[in-house]
């Protein structure tokens, strides 16, 4: 068992933890933050995307001794019913989801893809790397966001509420 | 999972000590081990945490190269604007790799060190000789359409997987390490790989314990530099051949023509003999196509995997052409 204190949606939780404990389950089983959503479980579907210091990650395939200290933001942390992320919100208004089971992750990587491209990387689909903050075009957000599957195939409506996020962004 | 005990380590000499004990192994990033070990291919009893050592900056050296840390991760490599414009093969060729999601945990030292995805080396229930050495090698006989062409073995055909590997190969990078003993080492990374031979589960030339501190790149090449991937998707899969291609030319001859290929072997695969043919030659097809016979010269396929042989000759000629008349 191994202890340590994690920060999570601006709240610190002191733990004992197996050492074993994925970030994901942490979340999950002990913290019963239900949102992050286990689905491969190897880092393959992003549904278990959540924000760490900002930046999006796997939850699923880091341990969760290792993140003392860090800023942990999940799909609860970003919005709540009554008050949505504008990410939130652009999903509902543009139905971005049918089942829903990969949008907490699918809402999370888009937020962290956004800082990204606010930051002027590039992306594997952008013509010239050297060239500075990339357009975001839909070419753009699709490849960015490969890292998340949707198996209800909702990519055209995630793409949308995606696209219609980064312009109130701007 | 197997159990492990945990350290965070505090410095790169305690780190390199400590994992040089039995059974132990660094963690930085964790995609790829973490992975693994939830499969149980990887059971190391005692995990060394490297993620908060100093090694993650990006420096200028002496002699006009870069100096990259080991824990720079992979998506701020990509996106570190002297790589962008100075070798943006190396930003390419990350890019091209896995997720956003796993670019922003993964490591330089991890990405190096990752294990080749061949389906039986993942299958606990099948020989692999790599996973179980003398097993056997269940992708010789078997599905063996991502496998190796070049540099394998009848012990194992096994591909490397990793994009950055081959950037780092094409730019002639230098890995430096520490090893358990205290000494810090450098050596090109052409001598980190090895090929598979009898002895497929020793993948690397580094000791019990040795860190990989950082990579140091040359001073940026003469010419245009280009990575292209052919895969099974648009995005988020392996190579199935893959080539990183620097060439410098004057309209009329090639000064210089230097590549590497991914996915065809166990590590990333340079051919010397085919740059050196390019030399002087005008910057043209026949000579582009000559260049990918001589490199896949000795290449054999094992029956699925037969089609990356003409694959990678054409990629190869498809690569050397672009990189030649980029505008870029």
């Amino acid at each position: 068992m191994y202890s340590v204190t994690l920060k999570v949606n601006q709240t610190s939780h002191s733990l004992d933890l197996d050492e074993r404990t994925s970030l994901l389950d942490v979340l999950r089983e002990h913290l019963k933050l239900t949102g992050s959503k286990k689905g491969c479980d190897h880092g393959q579907c992003g549904a278990c995307t959540v924000l760490v210091n900002g930046r999006r990650i796997n939850a699923c395939l880091t341990l969760a001794v290792m993140h003392e200290g860090d800023e942990i933001t999940t799909i609860e942390g970003l919005g709540s019913p009554e008050n949505l992320h504008r990410m939130q919100a652009a999903f509902m208004e543009h139905d971005g989801f049918q089942c829903g089971y990969c949008t907490p992750g699918q809402i999370c990587s888009a937020v962290g893809m956004l800082s990204e491209a606010a930051k002027g990387w590039p992306s594997h689909v952008t013509e010239n790397v050297a060239t500075r903050s990339p357009p975001l075009t839909d070419a753009e957000i699709r490849e960015r966001m490969s890292g998340n599957l949707c198996r209800c195939a909702a990519y055209p409506n995630i793409v949308a509420a995606i696209r219609d996020a980064a312009k109130q962004s701007i | 999972m197997k159990a492990f005990t945990y350290e965070r380590a505090s410095d790169c000499a305690a780190a390199a000590k400590s994992a040089a004990q039995p059974g132990a192994k660094f963690i930085a990033g964790g995609t790829n081990l973490l992975d693994l070990m939830k499969l149980e291919i990887e059971q190391p009893t005692h995990l060394v945490d490297v993620s908060r050592l100093p090694l993650t900056r990006i420096e200028d050296t002496s002699d006009g190269g870069l100096r990259i840390g080991a824990l720079v991760p992979n998506s701020d490599l990509a996106a570190d604007q002297r790589v962008r414009v100075q070798y943006p093969v190396l930003s390419q060729a990350l890019l091209a790799g896995a997720s956003g999601q796993l670019r922003n945990k993964a490591s330089t030292g991890g990405n190096l060190l990752q294990r080749t995805r061949c389906y039986y080396f993942y299958d606990t229930d099948k020989p692999c000789n790599k996973r179980k050495p003398g097993s056997g090698c269940s992708a010789m006989e078997g599905f063996n359409r991502i496998h190796a062409v070049l540099g394998a073995s009848d012990q194992c055909i096994a591909v490397n997987p990793s994009d950055m590997a081959v950037a780092l190969t094409v730019l002639d990078a230098q890995i430096e390490t520490i090893q358990a003993s205290g000494p810090a080492r450098r050596f090109p990374i052409s001598e980190l790989y090895r090929l598979p031979g009898d002895t497929p589960h020793i993948e690397t030339a580094l000791e019990p314990g040795e860190l990989i501190t950082g990579v140091v790149l040359p001073p940026p090449p003469q010419g245009k530099q280009l990575y292209r991937k052919v895969r099974d998707r648009a995005s988020y899969a392996f190579a199935l051949v893959s080539v990183a291609a620097i060439v410098n030319q004057d309209g009329s001859k090639i000064q210089e023509a230097r590549f590497a290929f991914g996915g065809l072997a166990h590590k990333p695969w340079r051919a010397a003999d085919a740059e050196r043919a390019l030399l002087g030659r005008s910057p043209d097809d026949i000579a582009f196509i000559e260049a990918g016979e001589l490199a896949l010269q000795g290449a054999k396929g094992h029956g699925a995997n037969d089609f990356k042989i003409p694959l990678a000759k054409r990629t190869l000629a498809r690569t050397l052409k672009d990189v030649s008349w980029s505008q870029i």
